[in-house]
């Protein structure tokens, strides 16, 4: 959902506290490289370690119901017609239409070009069209036409606008650039969310998830994203981890919540419901809403669908009875 | 100084690999006199879950492998068996407790059946399939096609009977989950590994080992299997049962046959129950 007053006021607020820190890029590169460094070792056995929960029967029809209202069903592809896009977002509103107590996906994920069809097709059913924008997925274009790109996917009715950051000038070290980036997108973006993708898999240690965390929040972006999708390794438990625990501290010190999303590679019920179980520890139950935790996929609903019948029937479902992605 | 034994783990056979249940349980295997010889996992309704996703995944390469190639592969599962005949032997010697000539005869009899049924893979479609007449200026050819997957209760008894269900299913492209004689379940789980080292692809048959009145039902019942193979059943109420859940997305059922003579020659039944008539009509050009 598009940001409330009070999370807007507290964006403005959350600028003010930083205000020192983002005056310089050696001021900025201070703060990031002055967070304490991931304990690799310990943040990967911790993610294994919740990954073992097991989570059965009222829970785990809970579990299933959330992710689904949590999906950004994602079609990013070349070869994607306004047809598929129609048919997405069909599904999106109702993904199982045998079962009416089903709940609709948070968003279906789109190129800019495809905003029009999907918000035509959604209208006011309360599933959002979130697009993808600035040079997406490399992110290598001049800032006036990442900028364009951004105001064009927000006129044609985005209520969400993924961006991604500029990766090259991330890891040269010019914070910075990179801040005053997602600032600008985040103003273009006007009334619409702002999510932010750092592509973990290019970022290289998780030190600099991390940092790429913290500009990002700083900035001001509402949710901040693992992935394109596009490159290997996406999302993963021990990143998605790093990730959490930055919000929750950025809540801590500015009373603001910033949400996650994790894209790529969720493919299972499994997956997703390990996930859940890392924001509730992680985070704690604010963040179990689709407002602030968001899976980006395309086959992880399907394979949800199978598990929820699986659950109501008591049988075992299969891929002959949903929709091909 | 005395050597400490090396015994063999039994695991399940799913999708080429040997994994434990994933429900960690194991069952206590006799041999004929009733004396310890293993512990054999017990497979539980995710085992099968997970043997199924195996066998569908499978389905596509398999079922578009050529005739040829398919008899290649069973015939080089005969090939292999035979070279491994002696530890079968034992095997059967040991869980039966039949004379040496009799086992050999039994693995005689399972090899020549893997052959026989090889041999079909090429011709079974001349045999069921067909030129149709019809009253207009058309080819009309009718062929046969693998249904999917099919589970199977695989008879009593530790090999003949088990070959003897499990080759006529995939030399037609079907692929199988097969839940192995309760009694007799270690020679189905080395026959996995020799259908492992003979080029048959991971998934094309997944052996479980465990109780068929726990497993079966949820094969029955599963919404992505195209066919049950009840051979092995014996209880009548729960060959019922598994009927009446296979009904569910119109399953092709084979019915239990307690009397089997498993030394007989098996006629085509058991490839023509798991086929499906494609029929294709096609102008006759000028």
């Amino acid at each position: 959902m598009t940001p409330t007053a009070s999370s807007t006021a507290s964006t403005t607020s959350s600028h003010a506290v930083f205000d020192d820190i983002v005056r310089s890029d050696s001021s900025l590169r201070r703060f990031l490289h002055g967070l304490p460094g991931v304990d690799q070792v310990g943040c990967e056995a911790r993610a294994a370690g919740l990954a073992t929960r097991s989570i059965k029967t009222t829970s785990k029809a809970y579990a299933i119901d959330l992710a689904i209202r949590m999906v950004d069903l994602t079609t990013l592809e070349g070869q994607d017609t306004h047809g598929k896009v129609r048919a997405l977002a069909s599904k999106a509103m109702r993904p199982d239409p045998a079962d009416p107590t089903c709940p609709a996906t948070a968003a279906v994920c789109v190129y800019p070009d495809m905003v029009a069809t999907a918000k035509q097709t959604l209208g006011d059913s309360g599933v959002n069209v979130a697009a993808v924008a600035t040079a997406f997925p490399s992110g290598r274009a001049a800032m006036d036409i990442k900028l364009a790109d951004t105001r064009d996917a927000v006129e044609a009715g985005a209520d969400e606008i993924d961006m991604v950051i500029d990766r090259g000038a991330f890891l040269s070290g010019r914070y910075l650039d990179v801040f005053e980036e997602i600032a600008q997108v985040r103003e273009a973006c006007g009334d619409a969310h702002l999510k932010v993708i750092f592509e973990t898999g290019e970022l290289q240690t998780y030190d600099n998830v991390r940092r790429a965390s913290w500009l990002a929040m700083m900035a001001g972006g509402h949710f901040i994203k693992t992935s394109t999708g596009k490159v290997q390794p996406a999302a993963t438990l021990p990143v998605t981890l790093i990730m959490l625990e930055a919000v929750r501290d950025f809540r801590e010190q500015t009373g603001q919540m910033i949400g996650v999303k994790p894209a790529g590679g969720i493919k299972t019920t499994k997956d997703a419901i390990k996930y859940l179980v890392m924001v509730n520890e992680i985070c704690g139950e604010d963040w179990l809403d689709p407002d602030w935790f968001r899976f980006g996929a395309s086959t992880l609903l399907n394979d949800l669908l199978m598990q929820r019948t699986k659950m109501t029937t008591g049988r075992y479902s299969g891929p002959d009875y949903f929709t091909l992605d | 100084m005395s050597r400490i034994d090396v015994r063999k783990t039994y695991k399940l056979y799913i999708g080429g690999q040997f994994p434990r249940s994933e429900s960690g349980r194991s069952y206590v295997v006799n041999d004929a006199k009733g004396r310890l010889l293993a512990n054999a996992a017990q497979a539980s309704r995710k085992d099968a879950r997970d043997a199924v996703v195996a066998a569908r995944a499978a389905f596509g390469g398999w079922s578009g492998k050529t005739a040829y190639n398919r008899a290649q592969v069973v015939y080089r599962i005969a090939e292999v068996l035979e070279g491994r005949r002696e530890q079968f032997e034992a095997e059967l010697r040991a869980a039966e407790g039949v004379t040496p000539a009799r086992a050999r005869s039994y693995v005689d009899a399972s090899i020549d059946r893997l052959v026989w049924y090889a041999g079909w893979a090429d011709k079974i479609t001349q045999v069921v399939g067909n030129a149709n007449p019809v009253a207009g200026p058309y080819f009309n050819l009718s062929t046969p096609e693998p249904s999917g997957v099919i589970a199977v209760v695989a008879p009593r008894g530790p090999l003949l009977g088990l070959v003897s269900v499990v080759a006529p299913l995939i030399i037609t492209g079907n692929t199988v989950v097969v839940i192995a004689s309760q009694d007799n379940p270690l020679t189905a789980i080395t026959l996995g590994e020799v259908m492992a080292t003979s080029d048959l692809p991971g998934g094309v048959v997944n052996v479980l080992t465990g109780s068929q009145t726990e497993i079966a039902p949820w094969l029955a019942s599963h919404m992505d299997v195209n066919g049950i193979d009840l051979t092995g059943v014996e209880d009548a109420e729960l060959a019922t049962e598994l009927e009446v859940a296979a009904a569910d997305n119109l399953k092709r059922v084979r019915r239990p046959a307690p009397d089997t003579d498993w030394l007989a020659e098996p006629g085509l039944d058991r490839m023509t129950q798991f086929l499906e008539t494609k029929t294709v009509w096609h102008p006759i050009g000028v």
